[in-house]
């Protein structure tokens, strides 16, 4: 949580939804907007956490936009050097399983033969959000609310 | 005994000039002084001196498995071991205990190998450095050779060399297990090599660095990071052990299925004599501004070795060559963002306390346990996989990536048998001039002549070529068509052979370890008897 609190802080230096990008000469498609850091941090479901760690992505698309320069008119894209030949399959035949206990043994959270999950289907705050309710936020990782924390593994 | 090579030894178990156990011993004891270099995370001692006994029982009666029953080997990190912990260097693999074996590493211990523990690496296998790990980073040997010291002494002769500062890099990903194999704790070692992973540190170590064609061996097991580009690679002291292991290695395997059905079947390499029906092509876009002279000058040299033993050496052109860094870069991180998702906190691997939701529960564990490099890869993937930019950056670098892989075809196309290119930009660098500039960075620089042959598929081998004027070793590195690895070792196995590049420098480094930095008299009681 403290990484969202420090990147609060640098919002609101900024004050509202500014273009992130400060580097003057930066090509490209854009500069990165707060929408598309919040949009890539939602799909990734990993944060950027850092003003350095928002430059260095700038600095990965600078660095791909070389490609440009590259002539690939009538040219297909390659999705595996094996193209050219047929996938493997096997027959539809059982020849190993019956593993649940070991595959269990490696999660930490399980009840029988289930892997024990947090409540889906609710969606991570976004940067707008978590302003308005970081205080009380904070408290609730004390402990309330659905918690599966009695549902240890035996 | 210890710096002799695979086969040498695989000779010696059978004559029973030694044990496996004794053997076993032996390495488990160079692993213990050299426990400084950190180049294990995992040392399996009761596992390794189990297999040592069972393969000392079948050579009491004569029934050894083949050349690789009691040798110790070393196995990199991300490939998984059943029932020894497998961490990808990475706190959120930390405590993971794989209920299989990769299948690389079962044929290995098919074959009767001995596995001396898992080597460490960068997080993920990300890295030209094997410094960014979660256990630290990865110290090259040679930092410790007689002749490196020397050279340092020279040139600073007031400075009084108290503290272990100015160690160097064992290169990456795979440095543990080339530091493994160079410090002579194992016979060969698994890296992975998805774009030089392996040849890096095998030129940074003085080795053998082997990547094999994609498709030959199976990647069942290998906790992947770029499933078009990575394969197993294999470390040794010298060519024909990297065959003897591919020939265990190589192979279809049903729970692979983009490893080929072509039959494999072990070969034995030849000893070429003659050398003028070869056609080395040096290609000139790899002639970079960037390029140390120490190592131009070693690959220069190594073109004429071969002029004048009569093969045909001419330029070639791979016009892509300059692109080729890029396209990687972006097919990478993109690769990258979709393996990364596996790591969720659920069904094995970390897991963070936060129970609010799934989401966020997975959000606080991937933050936690991934490091900057791999969370930096993950978004610059996203990135380019998003809807507006799919196109613009992922089309385009798999179109380009077409245009590489055709460059190598035409090339080999046009009569010539393998490509001669560096494999590093220069010698390995000390850490602290490594660490100046960061991951992403560094990694662009240092693949620039390895990652070619990963988007291509084809195989390519780094071979030590000789030793720079500070005393370190420098690789040079062939590359063949694909399919091509039996001709690419054996013309590798050529140049090795002329090189003659001391094996036995590295006695003098399990000889001479830092316990006491103050004087060079203190190079203790250290494996006299190797």
């Amino acid at each position: 949580m403290w990484a969202r609190a420090v990147w609060l802080a640098f919002r609101s230096g900024l004050g509202g939804c500014q273009a992130f990008s400060t580097k003057a000469n930066f090509q490209g498609s854009g500069p990165i907007t707060v929408e598309v850091i919040e949009h890539l941090e939602r799909l990734a479901l990993v944060d950027f956490g850092s003003r350095e760690a928002v430059a260095r992505l700038e600095k990965a698309i600078a660095f791909a936009d070389r490609l440009r320069a590259v002539d690939t008119d009538g040219v297909e894209p390659m999705e595996s050097v094996l193209e050219d030949r047929c996938l493997y399959l096997r027959s539809d035949k059982v020849a190993e399983g019956n593993c649940a206990e070991e595959l269990l043994q490696n999660s930490h959270q399980v009840v029988e033969e289930y892997f024990v999950a947090p409540p889906g289907n609710i969606s991570l705050p976004t940067l707008g959000e978590q302003e308005r309710t970081l205080p009380t936020q904070l408290s609730s990782y004390s402990g309330k609310g659905v918690s599966c924390e009695h549902m240890k593994a035996q | 005994m210890l710096g002799r090579t695979l086969r040498e030894v695989s000779v010696a178990l059978k004559q029973g000039q030694i044990t496996p156990t004794e053997l076993c011993r032996k390495c488990l004891s160079v692993i213990q002084k050299t426990k400084f270099l950190n180049a294990y995370i995992t040392v399996s001692y009761e596992v390794a001196l189990k297999q040592a006994e069972e393969s000392e029982k079948r050579y009491k009666k004569g029934q050894s498995l083949g050349e690789l029953d009691g040798i110790p080997v070393a196995v990199k990190d991300n490939f998984s071991t059943a029932g020894i912990e497998t961490t990808c260097a990475s706190n959120m693999l930390k405590g993971y205990i794989p209920p299989f074996n990769a299948t690389v590493v079962q044929k290995l211990l098919d074959q009767g190998a001995v596995l001396m523990g898992k080597t460490n690496l960068d997080e993920f296998a990300m890295g030209s450095g094997s410094t960014d790990g979660a256990f630290g980073p990865v110290k090259n040997p040679w930092s410790y050779s007689k002749q490196y010291r020397e050279q340092r002494r020279l040139r600073s002769p007031g400075e009084r060399r108290g503290a272990d500062e100015d160690w160097l890099i064992a290169g990456g990903s795979s440095g543990g297990s080339a530091a493994a194999v160079a410090a002579a704790t194992c016979f060969a070692a698994l890296g992975s090599d998805t774009g030089g992973s392996t040849r890096n540190p095998a030129a940074h170590c003085g080795l053998v660095g082997f990547k094999p064609s994609y498709g030959l061996v199976s990647r069942y097991g290998l906790i992947p990071l770029v499933n078009s580009m990575d394969v197993p690679g294999i470390l040794t002291r010298c060519v024909d052990d990297a065959a003897a292991v591919l020939g265990v290695l190589a192979g279809h395997d049903p729970k692979d299925s983009t490893t080929v059905q072509d039959p494999v079947k072990p070969f034995v390499l030849p000893s070429l004599t003659d050398v003028s029906k070869l056609c080395v092509g040096i290609p000139k876009e790899y002639l970079v501004p960037e390029l140390s002279s120490e190592v131009r000058s070693l690959w220069s040299k190594a073109a004429g070795l071969f002029e004048s033993a009569g093969a045909k050496v001419i330029d070639v052109s791979l016009p892509h060559t300059s692109y080729s860094i890029v396209c990687y870069h972006v097919l990478c991180t993109s690769e990258v963002a979709s393996n990364m998702a596996r790591f969720d906190g659920l069904e094995y691997g970390h897991r963070c306390d936060i129970n609010e939701s799934t989401e966020a529960m997975y959000a606080a564990t991937r933050r936690e346990g991934f490091n900057d490099v791999v969370r930096g890869r993950i978004l610059s993937g996203n990135f380019f996989l998003l809807k507006e930019n799919y196109e613009n950056y992922f089309i385009k670098a798999q179109k380009v990536r077409r245009l590489i892989a055709n460059d190598f075809v035409n090339v080999f196309n046009s009569g010539v048998d393998v490509v001669l290119t560096p494999t590093t930009l220069s010698e390995a660098v000390p850490f602290l001039e490594f660490i100046k500039e960061d991951n992403r960075t560094r990694s662009a620089q240092d693949d620039i002549f390895t990652q070619a042959a990963n988007m291509a598929g084809v195989p390519a081998v780094s071979v030590p070529a000789g030793l720079s004027p500070q005393g370190l070793p420098i690789g040079l590195q062939f590359i063949a068509p694909a399919f091509g690895d039996q001709k690419l070792l054996t013309v590798a196995k050529w140049f090795e052979k002329q090189i003659q590049f001391p094996v036995t420098q590295l006695q003098e480094l399990t000889e001479d370890c830092p316990s006491g930095f103050e004087n060079d008299n203190s190079a203790s009681v250290f494996l006299k008897q190797c």
